[in-house]
C-alpha cells in the first residue's frame, strides 16, 4: 500500500538555467511507495512548473527570502492550514538558510525537511573551500578573497593567468588578464555581492557527483556525470554516467567525515594525470538528479523517507552510460491561468483544466 | 599493452569508455585491434593476423598500426603501461 503524502517543492523554474523542483517532482512521483500531492512553492509567477498539471497539483506563491524569515513563516502557516504538508523540499541555493533557521517551527506544523546542518552549510562555502579541503584532507583549487578593484593588481604574484572570478553563491568567468578580471569583478559584485573569489585555473575535464547524506556519515546514494552539453550559462543540457572508483571513494569519504545531511552536488575537476579537485559543494540536489533516478538511484525519494525519520538503505549500485538531454517544449495556457496565480498568489491543477474547458 | 578495463565495444564499432563518458566511432579495422588487444594479443600477433586476413604491405599495417595505438594512449584508452 502507498502511502499518502504531501510535499512541497521549489524551484519550478524549468528554464535554460533550471531549478532542481521539476526533477525532484518526477523522482518523487516514480516512487512505488507513495501516492503524493504535490504543492508547488513559487517565487515568480512565470516559472513554467506552476502550469504543469502533470507535476504540481497546486502552486503558491511565496516571499522571497529576503522579506524575512517572519514573512516566510507566515505564508507557510498558511499554505500549512490548507494543505497539511508532511515534506517540504527546498530546491535554490538562496532560500536554504532561510529554511534552516525556521526548521524547527516548521517541525512544530507538522512539516519535515532534510537539510545540512548551519556548520555544514558554512564550512563548504566556496569562499572558505581551501579551509574546507584542508580540514577534510580533499584536494581543492588554491584561491583568495577579494573585496576592491585595488586587490586585482596582487593576483599576478600569487597566480599565473588563467584565473578564475567566482561570486560568492553563483556566476563563474575564466579571466586571461587583469582588465578581463575587472570586468568580471564589477559584473558579479554588482549581482552578488563581495567577496569576489579569484580560484586557481585547474585545466581538465569537470566531473560532478549527485549525493546524500544521511546525516550520519552513510552515503544513502551517490551518481558521478559527465556533462556532454553544456549551455551558455555553463549548465548541463546534456550528460552522462560514468564509472570512476575514485570520484566516489572522494564523495564517501566526504560524506562520512563532514556527516553530511541532504542532498549535495560535488563539482570537480580531473585532471590529465587523474587527479581530483573539488571545485564547488551545492548544499541541495541538482537540476540533473533525474539523471540518477533513470540511472537506478531514487535519491528524490530516499530524501523523503529520511526526512520522515525513517532508516533508508544504501543504494550502491547504479547504470554507467545512462543519458539525459534536455529539450525545450512549449506549454500552452491563458490569461486566466496568470491572472489567478498574480492575482490570488496560488494556482490550483483543476482550475488549470477549468480555465481549459471554458475556453474550449 | 593494454586496454583500459572499463571500455566497451560494440558491434556497430561504437566504443564507450565508462570511465570519462566519452565515445568513439572505430572503422573495421579499429574494431579488429581492439578487440586483439582485449585478447591480450601482443602487437607482433595482432600484425601477424591481419597480415593474414587483410590485402596490405607489412610497411603499411605497422605505419597504420602504430598511428592507431598512438590515438588510442592520446584519448587515454590505454591501461597504464607503467
Amino acid at each position: 500500500m502507498r502511502t499518502k503524502l504531501t510535499i512541497a517543492v521549489t524551484g519550478l523554474n524549468n528554464t535554460d538555467n533550471p531549478g532542481p523542483g521539476i526533477p525532484v517532482i518526477r523522482g518523487i512521483r516514480e516512487s512505488k511507495d507513495f501516492d503524493v500531492r504535490i504543492i508547488g512553492l513559487a517565487y515568480e509567477n512565470l516559472e513554467p512548473g506552476i502550469y504543469m498539471d502533470d507535476m504540481v497539483d497546486k502552486t503558491y506563491q511565496i516571499p522571497y527570502p529576503t522579506a524575512g524569515t517572519d514573512e516566510i513563516l507566515q505564508r507557510i502557516e498558511y499554505i500549512q492550514a490548507k494543505e497539511n504538508i508532511d515534506v517540504l523540499i527546498p530546491n535554490f541555493d538562496a532560500e536554504l538558510f532561510s529554511f534552516m533557521k525556521v526548521q524547527d517551527r516548521l517541525l512544530e506544523m507538522g512539516i519535515h525537511t532534510f537539510l545540512p546542518e548551519t556548520e555544514q552549510f558554512e564550512e563548504r562555502h566556496k569562499r572558505v573551500l581551501p579551509q574546507f579541503g584542508e580540514k577534510y584532507g580533499i584536494q581543492v583549487p588554491r584561491s583568495i578573497n577579494i573585496t576592491t578593484i585595488n586587490d586585482i593588481y596582487q593576483i599576478k604574484y600569487q597566480f599565473k593567468y588563467p584565473v578564475l572570478v567566482k561570486g560568492q553563491f553563483y556566476d563563474a568567468y575564466i579571466a586571461y588578464s587583469e582588465e578581463q578580471v575587472q570586468t568580471h569583478f564589477s559584473k558579479i559584485s554588482a549581482k552578488w555581492g563581495f567577496p569576489i573569489i579569484i580560484q586557481e585555473f585547474v585545466q581538465g575535464t569537470e566531473v560532478n557527483v549527485v549525493a546524500l547524506g544521511d546525516g550520519e556519515g552513510n552515503t544513502i546514494g551517490a551518481v558521478p556525470m559527465r556533462k556532454q552539453y553544456i549551455t551558455d550559462k555553463g549548465k548541463a543540457w546534456g550528460g552522462i554516467t560514468i564509472q570512476d572508483k575514485k570520484m566516489m571513494d572522494i564523495t564517501h569519504q566526504l560524506i562520512s567525515k563532514t556527516k553530511w545531511k541532504g542532498g549535495m552536488e560535488l563539482e570537480m575537476i580531473k585532471t590529465k594525470d587523474e587527479e581530483y579537485y573539488l571545485i564547488e559543494i551545492n548544499p541541495r540536489i541538482p537540476a540533473w538528479v533525474y539523471l540518477a533516478v533513470g540511472a537506478g538511484q531514487n535519491i528524490p525519494e530516499a530524501l523523503v523517507k529520511l526526512a520522515l525519520g525513517e532508516k533508508v538503505k544504501p543504494m550502491t549500485e547504479y547504470k554507467p552510460g545512462t543519458m539525459f538531454i534536455r529539450y525545450s517544449f512549449d506549454l500552452i495556457g491563458n490569461i486566466q491561468q496568470f491572472e489567478q496565480i498574480s492575482m490570488t498568489g496560488e494556482l490550483d491543477k483543476k482550475e488549470i483544466n477549468n480555465i481549459h474547458n471554458i475556453n474550449q | 599493452m593494454k586496454i583500459k578495463e572499463n571500455i566497451a565495444v560494440s558491434g556497430s564499432g561504437f566504443l564507450f569508455d565508462s570511465g570519462t563518458g566519452d565515445s568513439y566511432n572505430l572503422n573495421e579495422l579499429g574494431q579488429v585491434i581492439i578487440k586483439l588487444l582485449q585478447e591480450n594479443k601482443t602487437e607482433e600477433e595482432i600484425q601477424s593476423i591481419i597480415l593474414q586476413d587483410y590485402q596490405v604491405e607489412p610497411e603499411v599495417l605497422s605505419n597504420a598500426y602504430y598511428d592507431f595505438i598512438g590515438m588510442l594512449r592520446q584519448h587515454n584508452l590505454l591501461a597504464n603501461e607503467n
